[in-house]
């Protein structure tokens, strides 16, 4: 039971790599099968242009995961590296970079990411770079929070004593105490993400058909609800189970190491 | 008081003009010429023309920014490049629709919130805590455009009690209200829990029920007061969420608000009107966390009285 979280990503992950060797056309359209429920070929049933849901399931499952990914590496990166110049340097570029984030925590939730992709036009790049202009916030301001104190640690300031270069300070004595609590905000927002990239794709900002999607598959579940529930019900049960785990996989590791979130 | 709301206010001040600057800076992201993106490459000269002295894009970038401003001062938010109405009344049309739907989810969250939270903290470690934790914990995997499908299917296709989506009849708000508020009222059931169980285990809980006093009145008079406080600085962080939310709900459902609006003019291209919405929405988010934050020091004796 409590391995379940795991092994729902890991099933998500090994399927996602099977449809990427296995070829099970996701777009192979057949007219005579539209929004028929399921039988021995197509698991989940069929999608409004007769493609099997399962295969495109999987397919949208490899750019939703893509997509966390690439974008979890991008910000984390990025939003550690200047949470932790401003919480070590202080100043001025404190203060710049505390300014900004306020401005973009002044956007509730998706909007602004919405409003980005929304000027940027759809596609994967801008879908991409809609969710890093946003995403980067969090890593920033926990980074920084948390440098600001690691500043004031007694290791810390002896090594400074002793004549460590910033980036020493920096590398070797504050970033390894950070990684507990990025290691788990990651995980919570990775499921964020999840949910943030069906969010664009269902208002399709996000990738352009015939390329399937969480988020576009559900918007065409929404349009074919009252006469093919399956198509739905499949892809919704899909993108919960996925974000559930990621979720209590969070909660494991938080509680593992006893990180206190804000 | 009245001081500590000035300096507050003043505060707020530079995050509302990054929220203009950013907001007006959207249209500056558009790859490309906006006039183009907006008329097709296909409208005539003279089209593109007026297009562009009417956004001012053909003044230098902090000369547009300042008659941007300029006209925000006045009332006016441009116009609607797909319908030339003026984007102010477009607003005016489709603001009550959604003001009522997150009022009602609000409410909604609220009332199912908060007692779920109580009992989950009286009965710590019992079944009700359980229940509670399993239904905030999946509805928090369940984003807006999956709990509504859910919420049709099984109130309007298979129950059959309530529409499914439009703005009539009257109980059509149902729906999506109850999308918008439970999304809602999960993270009101964990923090109202992990709240009235960290008060409960204080000093002065503990002398209240030496002295005598009934668990009722401990809990509702005491413990109640102090652990509702951190949950109304979460309820305004979480009209965010709620607000953002209605751009989803309000298309699943159909339902003519801001959220609608916004969905529409991205469609259309129609960025005056993005733009419009956008600011909107992110400039009540800042007001209700200022209210939300004076509310918070008139509520806590520790702040008001100091």
């Amino acid at each position: 039971m409590k391995q379940l979280p795991a092994l729902v990503i890991l099933f998500w992950l090994a399927a996602v790599v099977l449809a990427a060797v296995v070829d099970l056309s996701p777009d192979h359209i057949q007219l005579e099968h539209i929004l028929a429920s399921a039988d021995r070929h197509a698991w989940l049933g069929y999608d409004d242009l007769g493609r099997n849901i399962l295969a495109r399931l999987l397919s949208g499952a490899g750019v939703s995961l893509l997509v966390v990914g690439a974008v979890t590496l991008i910000t984390l990166s990025i939003g550690t590296m200047l949470g932790l110049l401003a919480g070590f340097y202080g100043g001025w570029l404190d203060r710049l970079l505390m300014r900004i984030t306020d401005i973009f925590l002044a956007f509730p939730g998706m909007l602004l990411a919405i409003a980005f992709a929304a000027v940027l036009g759809p596609g994967l790049n801008n879908l991409l770079l809609a969710l890093c202009m946003t995403s980067w916030v969090g890593y920033a301001r926990l980074t920084r929070a948390q440098a600001l104190s690691l500043r004031q640690r007694q290791h810390v300031q002896a090594s400074e004593a002793l004549g460590a270069s910033p980036w020493r300070l920096m590398r070797h004595h504050m970033l390894p105490l950070l990684a507990a609590p990025l290691v788990v905000e990651a995980t919570y927002s990775m499921a964020g993400l999840v949910i943030a990239e069906a969010s664009l794709s269902f208002l399709g900002l996000g990738v352009q058909a015939p390329q399937a999607s969480w988020g576009s598959m559900l918007r065409d579940g929404v349009r074919y609800l009252l006469v093919a529930p399956h198509y739905v019900l499949a892809t919704g049960i899909s993108l919960m189970s996925l974000v559930l785990a990621i979720n209590l996989l969070g909660d494991r590791l938080r509680d593992h190491w006893d990180v206190k979130r804000a | 008081m009245i001081r500590r709301v000035i300096k507050r206010l003043w505060g707020v001040l530079p995050v509302v003009f990054g929220v203009l600057l950013l907001t007006f800076l959207l249209l500056h992201l558009v790859p490309g010429d906006p006039v183009d993106v907006m008329l097709g490459e296909s409208a005539a000269v003279a089209d593109r023309a007026q297009l562009r002295a009417e956004l001012g894009l053909d003044q230098s970038l902090p000369v547009q920014f300042v008659q941007y401003l300029n006209h925000l001062a006045h009332g006016d938010f441009g116009r609607s490049i797909h319908s030339g109405q003026a984007v102010s009344s477009l607003l005016a049309e489709r603001l009550p629709a959604t003001l009522k739907l997150a009022t009602l989810a609000l409410l909604i969250a609220l009332l199912v919130g908060l007692p779920l939270g109580i009992i989950a903290a009286l009965r710590a470690r019992h079944w009700p805590d359980t229940v509670a934790s399993l239904f905030s914990l999946s509805l928090s995997a369940m984003p807006h455009f999956w709990l509504g499908p859910l919420l049709m299917l099984l109130f309007g296709l298979w129950l059959g009690w309530l529409p499914i989506s439009g703005m009539t009849p009257v109980s059509a708000i149902i729906l999506p209200a109850l999308t918008l508020g439970f999304g809602l009222s999960a993270i009101l059931t964990r923090m109202t829990r992990a709240s009235l169980l960290e008060v409960l285990s204080e000093d002065f809980v503990r002398t209240a029920r030496a002295k005598g006093l009934s668990e009722s009145h401990v809990i509702l008079r005491h413990a109640l007061r102090a652990a509702l406080l951190p949950v109304v600085t979460v309820i305004g962080l979480q009209m965010g969420s709620l607000l953002a939310g209605t751009v989803i709900t309000e298309t699943v459902f159909g339902w003519d608000g801001l959220g609608r609006l916004l969905v529409e003019s991205i469609e259309k291209r129609d960025y005056p009107v993005t733009q419009a919405c956008v600011l909107v929405i992110a400039l009540t988010y800042v007001l209700v966390n200022l209210c939300t934050d004076i509310a918070y020091q008139r509520l806590d004796p520790r702040v008001r009285l100091s």
